[in-house]
């Protein structure tokens, strides 16, 4: 019984739905399999928020009876995913992990979930997050930490940790998160998993509750690159619903699983290696842009300029969108609402929110505030948003001679849990290689490239020019075979052991 | 600090974002909100006279639709979130009197 669950938890999401087509295994006992991980697990890890196991035994049952009448063909059908609860999912709980939204049910579903449905996906539940998306741990959730399955003293990232350590725990087989500053990238590199930032506007954001509207995308996290193609090209799409949605024709990223880098560009930013920077994650970072040379592709060093101004823009700009929209939890419609009797309704709009915001919230939303407010508009918001164009257009020019940049995903592995939430500046400077690809609506994608000296995964970066996620994906895909087969060890590289560390 | 919050801007500041704050939460704000200017202050150094500020990376604007319902009355689902609800409608604190 045991191998034969640790057998379909090896599995990644479409081999796991070709198995179910061809019957060797069940929609059923696959879900029973991640509800039997869970029930092991979750006590440890607490990667949900809730957990929805009714529905998915439900839901399972249909799919299996769609599969086998040929209905239901995809690479995701019968397949457990786990979905980030700032992502709206229609009679299911949705907090964002914030306790102004401890009650609130959506009446409808995020397109992107709406479609990973129709794809025959099986939803097991709702995963834990920074309040809101802001943050990098996973640590500001109301309802608890989540732990990094890699080593339960660490945190898993954030701000899409809970998904990230959904994946790499095998309590589920994928998961969606959403990313505004590196909230896919960061956890999925922490936890040792692929994670995708698509082109802005390349999924819609209808239902996706909004952090900072200009920079939120959401992505895929999962087990290898070909699942990440194939999640991506189940959730991208053009919808009416979402103005900022764009129209895309090339959204088959299947067919950009091809082992071939020959004659590809790649630079490589010297201002991403220099200080700051742990010297593990550099070298195994470096080992990886040496896999690809081997594989063909051309390295180049270069200097990319503004890296350092990253940060400061995207705070203001994130908590001037910020501020604006979550004017709106206000304690009449939806969620939390401070009781007490005989006070107006501006003392109690006050009072809801100061008492269903947690600390880092409402830091960002006084800032915003802030930044927005008459006088202070011009030298702060305006500012950043001039710099933003600076920093989109150094990358327009990196990109008129490299088809793709890498680096490195964050400076260093996992913190420790408790360590980063002292200095929120501190915790912001982790975000330093992440922040610009959404200030510049760029596609970048994190995958594992070995471990440190204490077993932490090490993310490798690959960012791409607008819509070319399909080149990230080819790229990623040949790394990813190249060390799977062994081609490359450890004395011929420096490659840190990619081996998985026995939990 | 460059950047020194007073009393009054946080006062304000705490007006414009609707958040009741104690005497400690103001203290902990000023310094918070100074340490954080000061960092974002790192813009000055570059010359952005010229620049047209970006507020979207693709030149899209004004996406117009036909306003079609397609949706169907969801009102008794949508009351059922609110914190307070009487004969269909949202109830909120008296506000004048």
């Amino acid at each position: 019984m045991e191998s034969r669950k640790s057998g379909l938890l090896d599995m990644t999401a479409i081999e796991l739905s070709c198995a179910i087509r061809e019957g060797r295994t069940t929609t059923l006992e696959a879900v029973n399999a991640v509800f039997e991980q869970i029930e092991e697990k979750e006590e440890e890890y607490h990667c949900y928020i809730t957990i929805e196991k009714e529905k998915a035994m439900q839901s399972a049952r249909e799919v299996q009876a769609k599969i086998e009448s040929g209905e239901l063909t995809g690479p995701l059908a019968g397949v457990p995913v786990a979905i980030k609860d700032n992502l709206c999912t229609e009679g299911t709980l949705t907090t964002c992990a914030s306790k102004i939204l401890e009650n609130f049910v959506p009446t409808f579903s995020a397109e992107a979930v709406e479609l990973l449905k129709k794809a025959g996906a099986v939803i097991i539940g709702k995963t834990n997050m920074d309040e809101f998306a802001m943050g990098s741990t996973t640590e500001t959730s109301y309802f608890g930490v989540t732990r990094n399955p890699a080593d339960i003293t660490r945190v898993p990232g954030g701000s899409s940790g809970g998904s990230a350590a959904a994946v790499a725990a095998g309590e589920c087989f994928f998961a969606l998160g959403s990313d505004t500053g590196g909230s896919i990238r960061q956890p999925a590199g922490y936890c040792g998993v692929v994670g995708m930032k698509p082109t802005y506007g390349t999924v819609s954001r209808y239902g996706l509750v909004a952090y900072s509207s200009s920079l939120d995308q959401i992505g895929p996290l999962t087990k290898d690159v070909a699942d990440c193609a194939a999640v991506l090209s189940a959730i991208a799409s053009h919808d009416e619903k979402d103005s900022t949605s764009m129209k895309r024709e090339d959204t088959d990223f299947m067919s950009a699983l091809v082992k071939d880098v020959k004659g590809m560009k790649i630079g490589i930013p010297r201002d991403y290696f220099s200080e700051g920077l742990d010297g593990q994650v550099k070298k195994a970072v470096l080992s990886a842009a040496k896999v690809l040379e081997a594989e063909g592709a051309v390295l180049e060093e270069f200097d990319l300029s503004l890296v350092d101004y990253a940060i400061p823009t995207y705070y203001t700009i994130a908590a001037a969108e910020a501020s604006s929209n979550l004017e709106r939890f206000d304690g009449i419609k939806y969620g939390y609402r401070a009781a007490e009797e005989g006070i107006g309704l501006h003392e109690m709009y006050k009072k809801t929110r100061s008492e269903g915001f947690g600390e880092e919230v409402k830091r960002r939303i006084m800032l915003g505030s802030f930044v927005l407010s008459s006088g202070y508009y011009d030298a702060y918001y305006l500012k950043a948003l001039k710099v933003k164009a600076m920093i989109k257009q150094a990358f327009d020019q990196a990109f008129s001679r490299y088809d793709m940049i890498l680096g490195p995903v964050s400076p260093t592995t996992a913190p420790r849990l408790g360590e980063s939430l002292s200095d929120p500046l501190k915790m912001y400077l982790g975000d330093i290689y992440t922040i610009s690809v959404n200030l510049a609506g760029l596609p970048a994608i994190s995958l594992p490239c070995g471990r440190d000296d204490q077993g932490l995964p090490i993310g490798l970066q690959l960012i791409g020019d607008c819509f070319s996620e399909k080149k990230l994906l080819q790229a990623a895909y040949t790394y990813e075979q190249a060390v799977k087969n062994g081609k490359l060890t450890d004395d011929k590289t420096g490659i840190v052991k990619s081996d998985r560390k026995e939990a | 600090m460059a950047n020194m919050i007073s009393d009054e801007t946080i006062e304000y500041v705490s007006i414009l974002a609707k958040l009741d704050l104690s005497e400690e939460q103001k203290e902990a704000a000023k310094k918070d909100m100074g340490r954080m200017l000061d960092y974002i202050d790192k813009l000055n150094e570059l010359d952005t006279e010229g620049v047209e500020p970006m507020s979207h990376v693709f030149p899209v604007q004004n996406v117009f639709r036909e306003d079609v319902v397609t949706n169907g009355d969801d009102s008794e689902r949508l009351l059922s979130n609110a914190p307070e609800e009487q004969d269909n409608m949202f109830v909120v604190p008296r506000t004048f009197e």
